[in-house]
């Protein structure tokens, strides 16, 4: 590596337990710490899943000690059917938010962002440790309304109007869990504002000498388009949360109409808009599901180049393409209303950009494939889940194309169609990008090796897994099967309750086999195989320093970028790579010919 | 594809940090009252002016949701009441302009003190406390105007246009309260001699933001109100 002179340190490096571990300003320790919240939210989430798949499939059977956890949510152990609402609510809120937000753009980019530039930190450590702490707190207020009052909210992680501002007449959770709910929401919103400041700042101030924007790789320019959606987006849906809590806590009417009955109470709110609040969530709600998503492209990105040995057709097209989805994303919200009762040219107005929005992700996987044609690709865990991630994006997102049309959204809203589809474009598949970053950068991150036979049986089990959970839920819904009902007994979906025990009986081995993951990644965290510095022969910078790497990255230095960041395929001292900071001239085959 | 050597990407010598040579407008390297030269924090690009852009963004967003709120909600039904405007409003909108000019004039002499024309008669804080006090004043008035609305009546929910009309002018004066502790931290550092440009220049920029900010929203109210 070839070095600029030595670098003053940004901060001093902590010397107590407190601010080296728990309170530490180092981007690297609250990208761990933000991971490890993802990783606890993701096992809160799936178990919560687990509870409302057995609930589906053996409707009246009790679920042994779910009385402890609500005695009147579950007497006997058997749920309610506001209960199952309530767990789906959380499932939705801790899964979206603390998992798919989290994970692939607070932890990974946390902790990879500052490296790929060749900072030696983020430029705002206070903030950026502000942002961790901020999200915990927001993380344990939302579980703390498990244990307050009559529980959580149960309006779904959309908080549709006015349920969301009637208070506790609306049902249980919907006094004090909404509250609790959207103080959460608000909180998580300023963490996640602090982290896209830094971000932001930390791609366009802190890059070394010779990393052009367009040198940064494809997992960077993926954590900078994200941070932009997420200041755009979190900074709408905290002022909604405000309005929330006003109508709930001093008597404003944001949401609630006039004279609206329920629960045999006139309501003594007045003129609301239910619809604002539809708006409001949605300018944030769609934006997010770009916000889960790009992260994993961009990671996947990294990793399929890296896997292949050759550069992508097209760096820039793959950038062009997450710009595109980031702007068109604002553009696209209101098809989640089609059936609000908007005019039917807004339907229009909305459809024509969702479809639009299909082309750069089209463009985005062709790349990916025509990329992948040919190569010699090397398979290890992490390119399995990356290759995971493209199946499961594309299968998702092809639903999608059905569901832009207004006329056959009307048939398929809030059907488990929509279910299927936005858990396999969106949730399994930036679940599969978050699997490929931790089997990629693990050695990086803990400075050991994960086992290879256990992750590739982890990714066997939940791909196969994945599919027979969630492809039948687009059966399900073309057969007419509505989403958020508590039980199809006697009714007329009482014949796809055979389908229903078959996705709860994969969901549960599909739950179970991510236990392999967490065996792989304690055991490998102590016992592992001590990982080189750059085990996968990768060109990046963050392959340029120590496993782990040291306090302020590189040692005291900075490191000059002298090539674009993927140069695979060419004749070097080292292979048939050459670093981002080597200055060794190279050859590429093209040049050879 | 050709050889992927090239010359590394020049860096802008505005961003880079100062050699402690003291050159013109280097403001890392100003000489502290007692003699010894500062010295240059070696990693010091100036992010500050980058994320200020950043913070107002966030900021334009959440006004922007605000009023589409107000707007969308004032169309949804006919239980819109207007009011009228406290007069003080009017008053807290000349100090708050009046504060933007005493910030640029103490960026300014900021900026000439530091360049190394120091006067001890000019002290360079002065336009900033009178910027704080302006500030300081401005909430004080706001907090004023509350009380004559709620004098008339007008509470958080007595109507959605006294609704939006503290949600809006709590959450500006919030932001308010924000650029003075930013102001106060400029001060602290001025006095102890460390300041660096882009932070006083961020700050400027912050209140310049807040004072528009406030033009934009009396403007809002007294429309839809």
């Amino acid at each position: 590596m070839h070095d600029t002179t030595a670098h003053a340190a940004h901060h001093a490096p902590p010397t107590s337990f407190i601010r080296k571990h728990v309170f530490s300003l180092d981007h690297k320790v609250i990208g761990k710490q933000y991971f490890a919240l993802a990783l606890l939210a993701a096992f809160v989430g799936m178990f919560l899943s687990w509870l409302m798949r057995i609930h589906l499939a053996w409707n009246n059977a009790p679920i042994p000690g779910l009385q402890f956890l609500s005695p009147t949510g579950a007497p006997g152990g058997v749920m309610t059917p506001e209960y199952y609402l309530q767990l789906m609510t959380m499932h939705g809120t801790i899964m979206v938010f603390f998992v798919l937000t989290t994970a692939p753009f607070a932890a990974f980019g946390n902790f990879f962002l500052p490296i790929q530039v060749g900072a030696e930190d983020m430029p705002f450590p206070r903030f950026n440790m502000m942002s961790f702490w901020v999200t915990f707190v927001a993380f344990v207020v939302l579980m703390s309304s498990f244990f307050v009052g009559d529980g959580p909210t149960l309006g779904g992680w959309t908080q549709y109007a006015p349920l969301n501002a009637v208070g506790s007449v609306g049902g249980p959770g919907q006094g004090t869990g909404v509250v609790l709910w959207a103080v959460s929401i608000g909180l998580f919103c300023v963490g996640q504002l602090l982290g896209s400041l830094n971000f932001i700042t930390t791609t366009l101030d802190l890059r070394v000498k010779g990393m052009s924007l367009m040198r940064l790789p494809l997992s960077a320019w993926a954590w900078f388009i994200t941070s932009c959606m997420g200041l755009t987006a979190f900074a709408v849906l905290m002022p909604a949360c405000i309005l929330v809590i006003l109508d709930h806590v001093a008597g404003t009417s944001f949401f609630v109409a006039s004279n609206l009955v329920m629960n045999d109470q006139v309501l003594p709110h007045s003129g609301g808009s239910t619809l604002l609040w539809q708006h409001l969530f949605w300018f944030f709600g769609h934006p997010e599901v770009y916000i889960a998503i790009v992260p994993g492209i961009g990671i996947v990105s990294h990793i399929l180049v890296t896997s292949m040995r050759r550069p992508m057709l097209s760096a820039r097209v793959l950038i062009y393409s997450m710009g595109a989805l980031a702007v068109l994303s604002y553009m696209v919200y209101g098809h989640h209303m089609f059936v609000s009762g908007m005019n039917p040219f807004s339907s229009l107005a909305f459809s024509f950009p969702t479809l639009v929005i299909t082309i750069p992700a089209t463009i985005v996987v062709l790349v990916w494939t025509f990329s992948l044609y040919g190569s010699k690709l090397r398979i290890n865990s992490a390119s399995l889940f990356a290759l995971g991630f493209v199946s499961m994006f594309v299968s998702g997102g092809v639903s999608g194309f059905f569901l832009a049309q207004p006329s056959i959204d009307i048939m398929l809203h809030a059907t488990y169609f929509v279910v299927g589809h936005f858990h396999l474009v969106m949730a399994v598949a930036a679940m599969f990008g978050i699997f490929a970053g931790t089997y990629f950068w693990f050695p990086k991150m803990t400075g050991r090796m994960m086992n290879e036979t256990l992750g590739k049986l982890h990714f066997w089990m939940s791909f196969v897994g994945a599919y027979c959970v969630f492809m039948p839920f687009h059966y399900l819904g073309i057969a007419g099967n509505v989403r958020r009902y508590a039980s199809f007994v006697d009714d007329y979906l009482q014949p796809l309750l055979p389908v229903h025990r078959f996705i709860t009986v994969a969901a549960l081995i599909t739950g179970a086999a991510q236990v392999i993951f967490i065996v792989n990644l304690i055991h490998s965290r102590f016992w592992g195989k001590p990982a080189p510095d750059n085990p996968w022969e990768a060109t990046s910078l963050e392959w340029s320093t120590t496993s782990p790497p040291p306090f302020d990255n590189f040692g005291g230095k900075h490191p000059i970028v002298y090539h674009d960041p993927y140069q695979y395929g060419v004749q070097s001292s080292v292979g048939d790579y050459v670093m981002q900071a080597s200055p060794e001239q190279v050859v590429t085959e093209h040049d050879e010919k | 594809m050709a050889s992927t050597i090239s010359e590394p990407v020049q860096a802008d010598p505005e961003r880079l940090p100062g050699n402690g040579q003291g050159r013109n407008g280097d403001w890392n390297n100003f000489v502290r009252a007692g003699g010894a030269p500062l010295v240059a924090v070696k990693y010091s690009p100036p992010p500050s002016s980058t994320a200020i852009w950043v913070v107002l963004f966030a900021i334009t967003m959440m006004f922007a949701a605000f009023s589409s709120a107000l707007i969308v909600r004032k169309g949804a039904s006919l239980d819109w009441q207007t009011f009228k405007l406290p007069s003080i409003l009017y008053l807290n909108t000349f100090l708050l302009m009046g504060s933007s000019i005493t910030i640029e004039v103490a960026r300014r002499r900021v900026a000439v003190f530091m360049a190394g024309a120091r006067s001890k008669a000019e002290h360079p804080a002065l336009w900033l406390y009178i910027t704080l006090s302006l500030g300081l004043l401005f909430v004080a008035g706001q907090y004023v105007a509350w009380g004559r609305l709620r004098a008339q009546g007008l509470y958080l929910a007595t109507n959605p246009s006294s609704s939006f009309f503290y949600v809006l002018t709590t959450a500006h004066a919030l932001h308010v309260l924000g650029g003075l502790g930013g102001l106060i931290y400029v001060i602290r550092k001025l006095n102890r001699s460390i300041l660096r440009r882009n932070t006083l220049v961020a700050a400027a920029r912050y209140w310049h933001f807040m004072d528009a900010l406030w033009l934009y929203l009396i403007v809002l109210l007294w429309i839809k109100l």
